[in-house]
């Protein structure tokens, strides 16, 4: 790997170390993740692209501690996972809101221990981030696609997590709505500053979007390289450096293709 | 008339209105063409309803007969939803409890008259019961199943913004599942319809179900078993139509597939 990546575990925000995962299937033992390290800093985009069905969203669910990994460890801020918690939140493809909750419900899901006052306040600050003005009191079942997945994410900035996990959150978007979509995550990010984990099988939203990509190889996914997109925010998605890194990633992923 | 296209608003009304035209001519000539003695025809079934109309009780057996169904649906509600909220929850109590819950729920609550009695005697309390076994099954089973249908990804959201097991149930599991909950005591409310009267032709002296039972023992007045069957059928409608109301509550709505 790279000198980009020899971050040292102080300032390693989440580090996963020989991280394997073997699923029982039938009897059989299937192989997913296999020794994956990956450290990544405080406040990093990172995008996760590789071959569909490689295991990229079993790498998240075990970094955001829904699943045990069967060897290795992630730890975040030095403290091992060990389950779910609020500091992190995994934000889904689709229907991940609450559907019997409106627009405000749903962004103050998370927020019940705070004072009536203080949670009405945080609801209306990310409602007017996320540009859900007007739609406070309407219910899921009449947001479109994106609006729903807008509110997905101020949902979860709403309880103010260190990690953002993403896994493929605007795959079911249309190509104009996903491009918009990419667009407020970026300025979210750079407002707030987290630390973003994003899964997609798209590779220009990869380079678009992350600081570095990291490339998973076909299952048993093992990470097959990480890529440094060190072009400043607002991307030409049409300059030269932004189409090299593009045709780099392709060329590894297709190599990830051809075993 | 297209079947694609929508039906005009005379036609809503209309074509309902002449089939039931139609079988109220088929039976009144039936009654004729047979030169039945026994049958009533629909206008003397009108008459008996007027009659029971003007006779009084006919409300006290409509207000029995809604109070054995409002006591037994409730109290079958009460214990049959926290019952199935476990059910599908922890799958232990499934194991234990499920062949017990399968075995008793082909029973028809009819079959329990002569328990009931021996239970609770002649009276209220064995229609009640009978109501309460018949509403019962129909909720826990909804309910079960309705949690076990709760998608992973709520439960997993609900986790991950930090809820305990308890709090997951209350404030994910249950929402979730409630529109299938509320079609399970829709159901179970229908079949408490249907056991009230049956239970009333046994168990008690008063209520619709007495009501169609002692116009035939009392004098063979079939224009009044008629005149009772027609007004059970109008008010289990009726019930049907009010707890339909419910599904158009704004937090259970998204369940229903309703047009927003």
């Amino acid at each position: 790997m790279g000198p980009a990546d020899t971050t040292t575990a102080l300032d390693a925000k989440l580090r996963a170390e020989h991280v394997g995962m073997v699923f029982d299937r039938d009897g059989k033992s299937v192989s997913v993740l296999e020794h994956i390290n990956l450290d990544v800093r405080n406040g990093e985009f990172i995008c996760m692209v590789g071959p569909s069905g490689c295991g990229k969203t079993t790498l998240l669910n075990v970094m955001g501690g829904f699943l045990s990994p069967t060897s290795g460890s992630v730890t975040i801020d030095r403290e091992v996972v060990h389950g779910p918690d609020p500091r992190r939140i995994l934000v889904f493809q689709e229907q991940g809101v609450f559907p019997w909750l409106t627009v405000e419900g749903n962004i103050g899901f998370g927020l019940s221990k705070l004072s009536a006052a203080d949670r009405s306040e945080r609801i209306a600050h990310y409602v007017q981030m996320m540009r859900l003005q007007g739609f406070e009191n309407t219910y899921p079942s009449d947001l479109s696609g994106g609006m729903k997945q807008r509110l997905q994410v101020a949902r979860a900035l709403a309880v103010n997590p260190d990690i953002l996990y993403l896994d493929e959150p605007f795959g079911a978007l249309d190509s104009v709505t996903r491009l918009i979509m990419r667009g407020e995550l970026l300025r979210i990010w750079q407002t707030e500053r987290r630390t973003i984990i994003f899964v997609t099988h798209d590779i220009d939203e990869a380079v678009q979007l992350a600081d570095r990509v990291v490339v998973l190889s076909s299952r048993p996914a093992k990470i097959q390289d990480v890529l440094t997109i060190d072009i400043p925010h607002p991307r030409n998605i049409s300059s030269a450096r932004y189409l090299e890194h593009r045709d780099d990633l392709l060329k590894k992923i297709g190599l990830a293709y051809t075993v | 008339m297209n079947s694609l296209s929508k039906p005009a608003s005379w036609e809503k009304f209309f074509w309902p209105l002449l089939a039931v035209a139609l079988l109220l001519t088929l039976w009144h000539y039936s009654v004729i063409w047979t030169a039945t003695k026994v049958f009533p025809s629909p206008l003397s079934v009108e008459k008996g309803l007027g009659e029971l109309f003007r006779k009084h009780v006919l409300w006290a057996d409509i207000a029995d007969s809604l109070r054995r169904v409002a006591i037994g649906f409730g109290t079958a509600a009460v214990v049959g939803i926290p019952l199935g909220l476990a059910l599908g929850w922890y799958p232990a109590v499934n194991q234990v409890l499920n062949p017990v819950l399968q075995i008793l729920r082909p029973i028809s609550p009819i079959a329990w008259i002569p328990v009931a009695i021996i239970f609770f005697g002649i009276g209220d309390h064995a229609a009640v019961f009978l109501v309460f076994l018949g509403a019962f099954f129909p909720i826990v089973v909804a309910s079960a199943s309705g949690v076990s249908q709760v998608p992973a990804v709520f439960r997993r959201a609900g986790r991950n913004f930090g809820l305990s097991p308890a709090q997951l149930l209350a404030r994910v599991v249950f929402p979730a599942a409630l529109p299938q909950i509320l079609i399970g005591l829709r159901i179970a409310l229908g079949v408490a319809w249907l056991v009230v009267v049956a239970g009333e032709m046994i168990a008690v002296d008063s209520g619709l179900g007495y009501l169609v039972i002692d116009s035939r023992n009392s004098g063979k007045r079939y224009d009044l078993v008629v005149a009772a069957m027609l007004l059970i059928g109008v008010i289990g409608l009726a019930l049907d139509i009010g707890f339909r109301q419910l599904e158009k509550i704004r937090s259970v709505r998204w369940g229903f597939g309703h047009e927003s």
